[in-house]
C-alpha cells in the first residue's frame, strides 16, 4: 500500500496518481462477443424459500439467478410454477403477438406514420410472464417498455395504435409521446417519460391500499439505467419503511440507451441486491425464461398480499433491438452481442418448452405468426381510419388547453382563443371544432 | 364571512383545526411528512391528529421529499386525498419532479383518467432567523409550472378556509404557511414586541368547516391613493406603513396566486392608478414581475406612475443580516413615497 500523507510534515510520501475508474462496456461496434464471463447457474440450482420468510433468506437469490427452463427445453427445479399448457399457450401467444405489434409499429414510424416508437424484442417473457402472475386489478405502474402488460391484460390494439398515431381517436387526446400510454380500466397508470418516477408512485399506492385494508397490489417497472435515479431508493426506502404491499422490477436488459449497465453499477453488484442493502425480499431471475419470472413473479405477489411486505425484482435480459427509433445501435454496440445472449430468445424457449412437451408444434406457432400479423395488420388499418400523426386528424384545438385544470382559468381560456385565432389568420376557411 | 363566534386562533390552531376538520369529514384524507405523526410536526401544526385518527392515517415518514410527493402521488391515484407536509419549503426541492412532472402533469397527460388531488402544505419566508435553508420564498418556482396551485394565506381565518378548499381541490396545491406569523401578524418593526394574534381580526376563527374559495383576492382594506398588491406576511407589513404614513391605499392580499383573481387586482388599478406590488421573495423572476407584467397589459393607459416592486435581494437568505434582506418598513416605505409623490 502507498504511504502518506505524513501529518506533522504534510510529505506526500509515494501515493500514485489518483485514477478515476470510468466503465467501459467489454464489446464494442465490431468486437467478437464472448458472454463466457457471465455467470449463469444451471435451471433448477436455486432454492425456493417459503414466500413469507425472512427477507435475508432471499439473500442467495440476489446474487444468483432463478431459472426453470434447461437446456433440454424442460421445467426443471422448486421454482417450476407447473402451469397447465392452456396458460403457457396463451402466453405464448401474447408474447408472439406483441413482437408482431413491435414490427409493425417500428415500420409504421418508418413509414412517417409517427414520430417515435419503442419495441421490447428480447424482453416480451418479463412484463408478459408477469402479468400473468398478478391479478386483473392490481395496479401496475409502468416504464416505457412494458407494452406487454397492455397487450396481455387484453387491451385493444387499436386503442394502442390509436394512441401511437396521436390521431383523432387518441384516449389521451394526442397530448402523449407515443407509446406513452394511460389505461385507467385495465390498471395501467399513465406512463410518465421523465424516469422511475412512477416508483415511489407505486409505493405510495401500495400504501394506500394496505391503508384501506384492500387486497390489491401494485407493481412497479424500471429499467436498470434509471434504478440510478434517486426515485428508485427512495421508493424502496418507503417500501422498506412500511412494508409496502408491492413488487418492483427492474429490467436489467444491459443497456440504457448507449451507457452499458456498468453505469448503473453493474460492475459492482447484480441490481437485485439493492434489496439486501434495504432488508426487503429480492429475486434476480432470467427474464427470457417465462417460467422463471412467473415463479417469482408469483412469489413475491403471494408474499404482498400475505403482508410480507415487497420484493425487488432484476430481470437479467438482453434488448435485442435500439433503445427506440431514434438510436442506432449499431454505433455503440457489437452487433453480436444479440446472437451470443446466452439466455437465449423468451419467445423461442416457451415455444420449444411446449413442444417439448408435446403441446405445440412448429406448424401451429407458424400458423400463430400469421394469424398474429393479420390481426395487427387489421387493427392498423382500422386505426388509420382516425388518422395519423400530423395530417389533421386530431382532437379539437380547445382540448390543448383542457385538463391541465379540472377547471380552465381565466390565462388559459384567454390563451386558447388566442391559439384559435392564429390557426384562423393562417387558414381563414378554417372553423373552430 | 361565516358569523364571527369571537373565537380567537393562530395560525397554527387554525391549520390543525382545518386538518381536524377534513380528516373527520373524508377518511381518504391522509396526513404525512417528517416528524408529523407522534410528535405532531416540529411547528405543531399536525398535533393531535395521530392520536384522533390514528397512525395509519397520520404518520411520520423518512427524510426524503421526494418519497413523500412521489408516495403522495401514488395515493392520490389510489382514491386518497394526501395532505404531505414539506417540513421547510426550503427542503421541497428534492421533491420537485415528482411536484412539476408527475403532480401537475397527471390530469393531462392521462387526459383526466388520473389526478393527484394533493395538498402540499410547507411552512416558508424568513424572519425567524433560519438561516439560508429554513427561510426561503420559493413560490415562484411553482407559479411557473402549469397545473400547481398556489395558495399563501394570511391570516387565521383564511387559513383555515384555504386549506379546508385546497385539501378539497382535485388539483395539487401547494400551501405556503408565512412562518413568521404563525404566532402573530408580523408588521416588519422586528425590535418591537410581537403582537399575538388575539388583537387581530383575522383570528376570528369559526369552529367547524368552512372555505374560502381558492383564486379569489381579498380587498384587506378599501383605498383611493395607490393598490397595494401582496401576499403572506406582507399584507401585514404593508399595513403598518400605510397606517403609519397615513396612506390610504387599497391593500389587496391575492391568497392564490396561481389562479390568480385578476379582476380584483384590475379593477383596483384602474382606480388608484399607482400600483406596489411587494414580496418577501428573491426579485428577478420572482411572481412580482408577473403582477408587474399584467398589471402593465390591463392598466397601462390607467397608471399615472411606474409600477413599484419591492421584494428580497437576489441573494440566499443571510442569518445575521437577516434584517437587512427583508423588505422590511423603510423599503416599502420607498416606494410608497416614490409613488406618492408621482
Amino acid at each position: 500500500m502507498a504511504q502518506g500523507p505524513d501529518p506533522a510534515s504534510g510529505a506526500r510520501g509515494n501515493l500514485p496518481p489518483l485514477s478515476l475508474h470510468v466503465p467501459e462496456p467489454n464489446f464494442r461496434p465490431g468486437d467478437p462477443v464472448d458472454y463466457s464471463f457471465l455467470d449463469i447457474p444451471p435451471a433448477g440450482a436455486l432454492p425456493r424459500p417459503d414466500e413469507t420468510c425472512p427477507a435475508v433468506e432471499t439473500a442467495p437469490l440476489c446474487s444468483g439467478m432463478v431459472r426453470v427452463l434447461g437446456d433440454d427445453h424442460l421445467a426443471t427445479g422448486p421454482w417450476d410454477p407447473k402451469l397447465d399448457p392452456e396458460t403457457l399457450r396463451r402466453m405464448l401467444r401474447a408474447m408472439a403477438l406483441t413482437r408482431a405489434f413491435d414490427d409493425r409499429m417500428y415500420r409504421g414510424q418508418r413509414q412517417g406514420k409517427t414520430s417515435f416508437y419503442m419495441k421490447c424484442t428480447g424482453e416480451e417473457a418479463t412484463s408478459i410472464a408477469s402479468t400473468f402472475a398478478i391479478a386483473a386489478d392490481d395496479m401496475v405502474f409502468p416504464s416505457y417498455r412494458q407494452q406487454g402488460v397492455l397487450i396481455a391484460r387484453g387491451y385493444p390494439l387499436v386503442e394502442m395504435i390509436n394512441q401511437i398515431y396521436s390521431n383523432k381517436a387518441d384516449k389521451l387526446k394526442g397530448r402523449q409521446l407515443p407509446i406513452m400510454y394511460s389505461c385507467r380500466d385495465y390498471n395501467f397508470f399513465t406512463i410518465s417519460g421523465n424516469l422511475a418516477t412512477q416508483y415511489p408512485q407505486a409505493v405510495g399506492w401500495a400504501m394506500a391500499s394496505a391503508i384501506k385494508g384492500d387486497s390489491r397490489i401494485a407493481t412497479a417497472w424500471v429499467g436498470e439505467g434509471s434504478s440510478a435515479e434517486g426515485d428508485f431508493h427512495a421508493a424502496m426506502t418507503f417500501a422498506a419503511v412500511y412494508n409496502a404491499p408491492c413488487v418492483l422490477n427492474v429490467v436489467n436488459n444491459q443497456w440504457a440507451i448507449s451507457s452499458f449497465s456498468g453505469f448503473a453499477g453493474a460492475e459492482r453488484s447484480t441490481f437485485a441486491n439493492r434489496a439486501v442493502g434495504y432488508g426487503i425480499a429480492g429475486i434476480r431471475v432470467d427474464g427470457n425464461d417465462a417460467l422463471a419470472v412467473y415463479a417469482a413473479t408469483r412469489w413475491a405477489a403471494n408474499r404482498a398480499r400475505a403482508n410480507g411486505g415487497p420484493t425487488l425484482i432484476e430481470h437479467f435480459t438482453y434488448r435485442a433491438e435500439g433503445h427506440s427509433t431514434s438510436d442506432d445501435p449499431g454505433a455503440y454496440r457489437s452487433a453480436h452481442e444479440r446472437e451470443e445472449w446466452p439466455l437465449g430468445d423468451p419467445i423461442m424457449r416457451l415455444k420449444r418448452h411446449l413442444i417439448a412437451l408435446g403441446e405445440w408444434s412448429v406448424e401451429q406457432h407458424q400458423a400463430m405468426d400469421a394469424e398474429l400479423v393479420d390481426l395487427v395488420k387489421a387493427a392498423t388499418k382500422e386505426a388509420e381510419k382516425n388518422g395519423i400523426l400530423g395530417h389533421g386528424l386530431h382532437h379539437p384545438f380547445h382540448t390543448m388547453f383542457e385538463d391541465v385544470y379540472k377547471e380552465l382559468p381565466w390565462h388559459l381560456e384567454e390563451q386558447a382563443e388566442q391559439a384559435i385565432r392564429e390557426r384562423q389568420i393562417k387558414w381563414p376557411e378554417w372553423k373552430p371544432e | 364571512m361565516t358569523e364571527a363566534t369571537g373565537r380567537r386562533l393562530n395560525m397554527i390552531e387554525a391549520i390543525n383545526e382545518a386538518l381536524h376538520v377534513m380528516m373527520e369529514r373524508d377518511p381518504d384524507v391522509v396526513v404525512f411528512g417528517e416528524d408529523v405523526g407522534y410528535f405532531g410536526g416540529v411547528f405543531r401544526a399536525t398535533a393531535g391528529l395521530q392520536k384522533a385518527f390514528g397512525k395509519h392515517r397520520v404518520f411520520d415518514t423518512p427524510i426524503n421529499e421526494c418519497g413523500i410527493i412521489g408516495a403522495a402521488v401514488g395515493m392520490g391515484a389510489y382514491g386518497l386525498r394526501p395532505v404531505p407536509e414539506i417540513q421547510f419549503a426550503d427542503y421541497i426541492y428534492p421533491g420537485l419532479d415528482q411536484l412539476i412532472s408527475e403532480a401537475a402533469r397527471l390530469r393531462y397527460r392521462s387526459a383526466g383518467e388520473f389526478i393527484a388531488p394533493i395538498t402540499v402544505r410547507s411552512p416558508f419566508g424568513g424572519g425567524i432567523f433560519g438561516g439560508q435553508t429554513h427561510s426561503q420564498s420559493p413560490e415562484a418556482l411553482f407559479t411557473h409550472v402549469a397545473g400547481l396551485k398556489t395558495v399563501i394565506p394570511c391570516t387565521p381565518y383564511d387559513a383555515k378556509g384555504l386549506l379546508i378548499s385546497a385539501i378539497e381541490d382535485d388539483d395539487p396545491v401547494i400551501f405556503f404557511e408565512p412562518k413568521r406569523i404563525y404566532n402573530g401578524p408580523f408588521s416588519g418593526y422586528y425590535d418591537k414586541p410581537v403582537e399575538p394574534w388575539a388583537r387581530h381580526e383575522g383570528s376570528e376563527v369559526p369552529e367547524g368547516y368552512y372555505t374560502v374559495p381558492l383564486g379569489k383576492a381579498r380587498i384587506v382594506q378599501e383605498g383611493e391613493a395607490m393598490s397595494v398588491i401582496a401576499y403572506g406576511t406582507m399584507i401585514h407589513v404593508a399595513q403598518a406603513v400605510c397606517r403609519e404614513k397615513g396612506i390610504d391605499a387599497e391593500i389587496i392580499d391575492l391568497r392564490t396566486l396561481v389562479p390568480l383573481d385578476i379582476e380584483t387586482v384590475e379593477k383596483s388599478v384602474k382606480k388608484t392608478g399607482k400600483c406596489l406590488i411587494i414580496h418577501e421573495a428573491t426579485r428577478t423572476g420572482g411572481f412580482g414581475g408577473e403582477l408587474s407584467a399584467l398589471v402593465q397589459e390591463r392598466c397601462f393607459y390607467h397608471l399615472e406612475a411606474p409600477i413599484e416592486r419591492v421584494t428580497g435581494f437576489d441573494t440566499p437568505y443571510p442569518h445575521s443580516l437577516e434584517w437587512a434582506y427583508f423588505p422590511g418598513p423603510v423599503r416599502i416605505g420607498e416606494a410608497v413615497d416614490r409613488l406618492m409623490k408621482a
